[in-house]
């Protein structure tokens, strides 16, 4: 069936803040789908308080309503903009719940609103567990035995008949929240106490365990005609146990035969065609036992979800693009796939090489937090490799990870404590992958660690076998080294740093002798089909086989570096910036060319660069494309630290720092030089020295005075930043920073006790700077920014502080001849203004101030980085109107045991935006009232 | 563990490019017309399927080999290909159920391979030069490896229906109702299986079986089954056919089955570029308007012409990514056949219905 042509104008739902669990993965969804219907000529209207979202910019939907998601702003839309369908599958969880809300208030009905691309009954059936068991059971479909709890005493009961060990899963919470495993009688009754009150129902699932069972996923699309396809298989490297969002997990899937596979297949059918007749997308998992390949379904998902992101980024094959053309009518037949232009969407993607996906966690952010993973997810964001191999693919995805690691292995930096190692086997934390290499490099047997892990032996086996090759590497120098070796280590993924370690030289010596022996990266496309049909979109992954397919162009073009995975203190922001970097340098005439690795962003989609490298944000890799395509630059300040952090090392290769200096980035990042420098601008700063270890620290304190602020210099998010009020807290302090990241150097600030803090951010082009925005914090100083409310614009600061903050901020960016974006941080007491610190990039609050004011700031900047403007050429129009609150939103449910506790170093994981005609508003002068409440140190 | 240590092998194409890998399987020299299959499963059920015979395999995904075999997934009694090549060749195997390693199973057939290669650009090139013959040799010199090359045979014009046909009669279903004579033309296990699940008796007769001793046989349905080689050179098979339509059986044919029965209506059939060979391809029946992913393996095709301008034929199914023929039904008649694979193995369930359609076809 062509397209539903009553439909003219579509309401989709975001996903509200980043929380663990739902994340940018939505952004991507989001817009896609709006893109995918605006080409329609639909009229798309976007609701999502999440600013620092590319689905809530102009260039997305036609009417963008940055407001929390609620009943009351879903009606406040309906009555000023005819809607004729809500699509509420590409906002996560959130979005489907608040779709449900509305509709058992009547909402759609009243405003003759349809629900396209899922329907509400199939939501509560899968969200459900007692409604999902009896459906699969009517199919006919293998589930864990197990029944639903309402009542304490009637857990309990169930437990008795179902034995240990057994799993607690609450409905209706997102990412697993309050469910886990329970191994004996002991621990039962505190964790069904858990479970029934994570539970916005208090309802549980009491549910037989299949811990070490296979997992595997399914990504499914159905169009209105009723025909289905399987866009992707993933296989879960880490077995049933562990949350599938904080599972490495591999597609295609890599141990399943044909038989197996395809009963899983008619089994997803089945499943999808049981809980309603909608046209769009669908997640399925299933559990496989190994002793004989029986098959239980475990859930169903009934939208767009993390695993469609992947899968998509996967596979080449736009699930949300397609799920929203689907939702209006299209049958899969009626439409081209999206890589090759000329045949058909309806088809089930091939793939050539193997994709693996490692999680990002950020345990260190939640001190006191279970570090053990289980039902419930924990990580804060994913990176994804690309290789021709699953070795491969695998020491992509670790390099891609920043977590001060060159790949699996061949660093130095194993664990070699063999109790250690077996417990974390066994109890699987974010580090189980490492220390199974580890495991083989101690020798401990495929049986013990295939025991205690239960992962699938030709995946351990594939570690192993590195192991042993680097055994066979190491017993080479760099002169003695066999070719084909070296060539066998660089198809396997093997980083030149890695390999440097095992022969004992240098990155750059190991470079070397690749060129001479011509052993280089070559570039294949991921194309949906294996190269059975010719592809017309440029989207590469880099590997070490005979044929490159990336043809590069005489254009002038420009790479953007992205921002890799997600993380506290770095996440979607950097994204939107990026997105912008790369649409404005099109605009200005430049073939654009996106590295990034992270499979959840918006700039990973391949419709956004001319080119995307879907590659590790690394060194070796990045200098690999640069030498390939020959860019006149780079542009390094959009993609937060991980970008910026790769500058000096572009700048010593003679590659073209696009904006500010990579002598200016430096300076603004080296504490004295800073300082020195406003010192000469006759800028006043905060007391401040720099010590090599504890006793240092304690002599500068006496001259410094406390309460001060300590930290290690080149960080993120304020890793490892605290306040302290003593000596006897300095030195401890000092000492748990030396012992995290030995060799730095830590630096001591005078804690401006009782500040305000501020921030602005402005574009400077050298020569003249425009303050874009000043942001005041509610919260007094101490309370890192990420962590604070802050309001634009400040809402008491006087005229004179306000001329103090600007005058500073254009004497700052003038004198680090910024090119670009700057941010700049302030505490201010007694009406006096202090620099705490300097930023020239794109800082977290760039897209707030964007959406706020409703201008595009980061394409500004970005064109006058490449010189195509100078701030002059600028008409600049804000809207300025009320005051716009910058709300930040924590993940602390998903750790049980840690407090809200806030201070220097951010938690936060995402923010919203929430807009107030003036300060007599409620919704500020509560926050404003509890602003000392969580400041701890 | 210790790293894999196999000697060389190298690939030589007709049109001169030579590749290098590592030999795999049984040591040696084969040579074939090599063509590519884009499934990610099914690699034992692949080799085994007769409609092979007489190629190289090109297995476009990333790894081969990981889950072992196991006897329950052969197609035929032995795999029917002449070689294979893969990117990356598992050395371990992983299925509690498997029977032999991949590289036992080759060594036990006498299945020469190369490994190693960048399957990719293969694939590439055969997508724009065309299906063409090749040798895989881990032994002989660069001069021997053209000797061999230029006696495999091409595959245009070679009938190898016959070669790969059961040579004697036999019966499976014992019991069950349904009479249903098959063309064996190198029939696949999972077709019969669909059949006698079905509630069929199938006696399957060889290739080159006269039409008169197969109707003796008093069939309630004819099946033409799949199998390698050109339909354009079996004149003995369109005979068969021909006489088995003038009856008013139901007749259902797959593959090679749905070419002879093409022809044996006055349509001509070709040989393709490169051919379709994978278990993602998107077919949609045109009487019910859906669609059904299919597992595919054919290098000649029915000519779309032919079908257009002919008054017996009409077609049924159409591939969607290149409008090619996949299915058509003799007007008038109680036949029809498909050029793709509704037994699967490997590949997607989606067109078993046809096999219910045969059925209901047969108790009209």
């Amino acid at each position: 069936m062509p397209r539903d042509e009553s439909i003219k104008s579509i309401l989709i739902i975001g996903s509200g803040p980043i929380v663990i669990g739902q994340a940018c993965e939505f952004d991507y969804s989001g817009s896609q789908a709006a893109r995918s219907l605006r080409e329609e000529g639909i009229e798309v209207t976007l609701i999502n308080s999440n600013p620092a979202t590319i689905m809530t910019d102009p260039i997305t939907a036609n009417n963008i309503y940055l407001k929390p998601l609620t009943k009351k702003s879903i009606i406040e839309i309906l009555k000023k903009h005819e809607i004729d369908a809500v699509l509420p599958t590409m906002g996560g969880q959130t979005a489907l719940n608040l779709a449900i809300d509305c509709q058992k208030a009547g909402i759609w009905e009243i405003f003759d609103v349809k629900i396209i691309g899922v329907d509400i009954d199939a939501i509560e059936t899968t969200e459900d567990r007692e409604k999902f068991r009896l459906k699969m059971k009517e199919l006919d479909i293998n589930v864990c035995t197990g029944e639903t709890a309402t009542s304490f005493l009637q857990g309990k009961e169930i437990a008795q008949r179902i034995g240990f060990p057994l799993v607690i899963r609450p409905s209706y919470t997102l990412g697993g929240t309050g469910g886990g495993f329970v191994f004996s009688a002991d621990d039962f009754e505190s964790a069904l106490s858990n479970g029934l009150h994570a539970s916005p129902i208090h309802e549980v699932l009491i549910e037989q365990s299949i811990l070490g069972w296979k997992e595997y996923e399914l990504e499914l699309l159905r169009d209105g005609a009723g025909n289905i396809i399987i866009i992707c298989s993933i296989e879960n490297f880490d077995p049933m146990g562990v949350h599938t969002g904080d599972s490495v997990t591999v597609a295609p899937a890599m141990t399943l035969p044909d038989t197996v596979y395809q009963e899983m297949r008619n089994l997803a059918i089945k499943m999808m065609n049981g809980i309603g007749q909608f046209a769009g997308g669908c997640n399925v998992q299933f559990a496989v036992n190994p002793e004989n390949d029986e098959i239980v379904a475990i859930e169903i998902n009934p939208r767009v979800s993390r695993s469609s992101a992947l899968a998509s980024k996967a596979t080449g094959y736009p699930i949300a693009k397609i799920a929203a053309k689907l939702a209006i009518g299209y049958n899969l037949d009626e439409l081209n796939n999206q890589i090759t232009k000329t045949t058909s969407a309806y088809f089930e993607p091939a793939l050539d090489y193997v994709i693996v996906k490692i999680p990002r966690w950020n345990f260190d952010k939640f001190e006191g937090s279970d570090r053990h993973l289980g039902l419930q997810m924990k990580s804060v964001g994913e990176a994804m490799g690309i290789g021709r191999n699953f070795q491969e693919a695998l020491q992509k995805a670790c390099q891609s990870l920043e977590i001060k690691r060159n790949g699996l292995g061949a660093d130095g930096k194993e664990l070699k404590d063999q109790q250690q190692i077996l417990e974390s086997l066994e109890h699987p934390s974010w580090n189980r992958l490492f220390h199974i290499y580890d495991a083989f490099k101690l020798g401990i047997s495929l049986a013990t660690i295939h025991k205690l892990s239960k992962i699938d032996k030709w995946f351990l086996c594939q570690i192993e076998e590195l192991v042993v090759l680097e055994e066979e590497i190491a017993r080479y120098d760099l002169e003695t080294i066999p070719g084909e070796l070296l060539r066998t280590a660089k198809e396997k993924g093997y980083a030149d740093r890695q390999i440097a370690h095992l022969l004992g030289c240098w990155e750059s010596e190991v470079y070397t002798k690749r060129k001479e022996t011509g052993l280089n990266r070559v570039y294949k496309l991921v194309d949906t089909c294996a190269a059975e049909f010719e592809a017309q979109t440029p989207y590469y992954y880099s590997c070490y086989d005979k044929e490159n397919e990336s043809v590069a162009t005489d254009r002038k073009k420009i790479v953007v570096l992205g921002s890799g995975p997600n993380r506290i203190g770095q996440g979607i922001e950097f994204d939107y910036s990026c997105v912008h970097g790369v649409l404005a340098a099109k605009e200005s005439g430049y073939e654009t060319i996106m590295i990034n690795c992270n499979p959840e962003t918006v700039s990973t989609d391949f419709d956004v660069a001319d080119k995307l490298y879907f590659e590790p944000v690394f060194w070796e890799h990045i200098y690999s494309i640069i030498e390939h395509e020959k860019p006149e630059g780079v542009i390094v300040q959009l993609g937060g630290q991980t970008a910026l952090k790769l500058a000096e090392k572009l700048d010593k290769y003679g590659v073209k720092i696009i904006g500010t200096s990579f002598k200016a980035l430096d300076l603004a990042e080296d504490r004295g030089s800073f300082s020195s420098l406003l010192k000469e601008l006759n800028i006043p700063y905060p007391e401040f020295g720099v010590a090599e270890d504890a006793e240092q620290a304690i002599e500068l304190s006496k001259e410094i005075g406390f309460p001060l602020l300590v930290r290690p210099s080149y960080v993120l998010g304020g890793q490892s930043m605290k306040i302290v009020i003593n000596e006897k807290e300095l030195e401890e302090h000092i000492v748990d920073i030396m012992k995290k990241i030995p060799g730095n150097k830590v630096l001591l600030d005078h804690f401006l006790d009782g500040a305000i803090e501020a921030e602005a951010d402005a574009i400077c082009d050298g020569e003249e700077v425009y303050i874009i925005g000043i942001m005041q914090h509610i919260e007094p100083a101490g309370i890192h920014s990420g962590d604070s409310y802050a309001v634009l614009p400040p809402y008491n600061l006087g005229d004179f502080v306000i001329r103090q903050i600007e005058a500073y901020t254009k004497k700052i960016a003038l004198a680090l001849k910024t090119v670009g974006l700057i941010n700049i941080q302030f505490a201010i007491k007694n009406d006096k203004v202090y620099i705490i610190e300097a930023n020239p990039r794109a800082s977290r609050t760039v897209p707030f101030i964007c959406k706020a004011y409703q201008e595009p700031y980061v394409n500004y900047a970005t064109k006058i980085m490449l010189g195509e403007l100078k701030l002059k050429d600028i008409e600049f129009k804000p809207v300025k109107h009320g005051y716009a609150i910058k709300e930040p939103v924590f993940s602390f449910s998903k750790f049980p045991n840690v407090n809200k506790t806030l201070g220097p170093e951010m938690k936060s994981t995402g923010e919203s935006i929430y807009f107030i005609d003036d300060l007599m508003d409620d919704y500020f002068l509560d926050i404003y009232a509890e602003r000392n409440l969580y400041l701890s140190k | 563990m210790k790293l894999p240590d196999r000697p060389k092998a190298r690939l030589l194409l007709a049109d001169g490019l030579m590749l290098t890998g590592t030999a795999i399987g049984h040591p040696g020299t084969t040579g074939g017309e090599v063509c590519f299959n884009t499934g990610m499963t099914g690699y034992q059920e692949i080799y085994t399927d007769p409609s092979y015979y007489g190629q190289i395999v090109i297995n476009t995904t990333a790894h081969i080999g990981n889950y072992g075999t196991v006897d329950s997934e052969q197609e035929s009694e032995r795999p029917q290909i002449k070689g294979i090549i893969v990117n990356d060749y598992a050395e371990v195997h992983s299925r509690n159920t498997a029977g032999e390693s991949l590289q036992e199973y080759l060594e036990h057939y006498k299945v020469t391979g190369i490994a190693d290669i960048d399957t990719r650009m293969l694939v590439r090139h055969i997508r724009s030069k065309g299906a063409m013959n090749a040798i895989i040799s881990s032994v002989l010199s660069k001069e021997e490896m053209e000797a061999e090359l230029a006696k495999v045979p091409s595959m245009a014009g070679l009938e190898l229906a016959s070669v790969v046909s059961t040579s004697e009669p036999y019966t499976l279903g014992e019991g069950n109702k349904i009479k249903v004579a098959v063309l064996d033309l190198g029939v696949k296990k999972s077709i019969l299986k669909n059949l006698t699940d079905r509630g069929c008796v199938c006696k399957v007769f060889p290739a080159r079986t006269s039409y008169d001793e197969i109707k003796a046989w008093g069939a309630d349905g004819y099946f033409l089954s799949n199998g390698p080689g050109d339909p354009a050179v079996m004149d003995y098979g369109v005979e068969t056919v021909t006489k088995m339509l003038a009856e008013d059986k139901a007749v259902f044919g797959i593959c090679l089955g749905h070419q002879l029965l093409a022809r044996a209506q006055g349509i001509g059939t070709y040989k393709m570029h490169h051919g379709h060979r994978g278990l993602n391809h998107p077919v949609k029946n045109l009487q019910t308007g859906l669609g059904e992913i299919t597992s595919q393996n054919h290098g000649f095709a029915i000519t779309e012409k032919d079908v257009e301008e002919s008054d017996k034929v009409e077609a049924t199914h159409i591939n969607l990514n290149d409008n090619t023929i996949e299915g058509i039904a003799v007007k008038g008649k109680n036949a029809f056949s498909v050029q793709y694979h509704p037994e699967a193995s490997p590949g997607p369930h989606d067109s078993r219905y046809l096999f219910d359609q045969f059925i209901a076809n047969i108790k009209k």
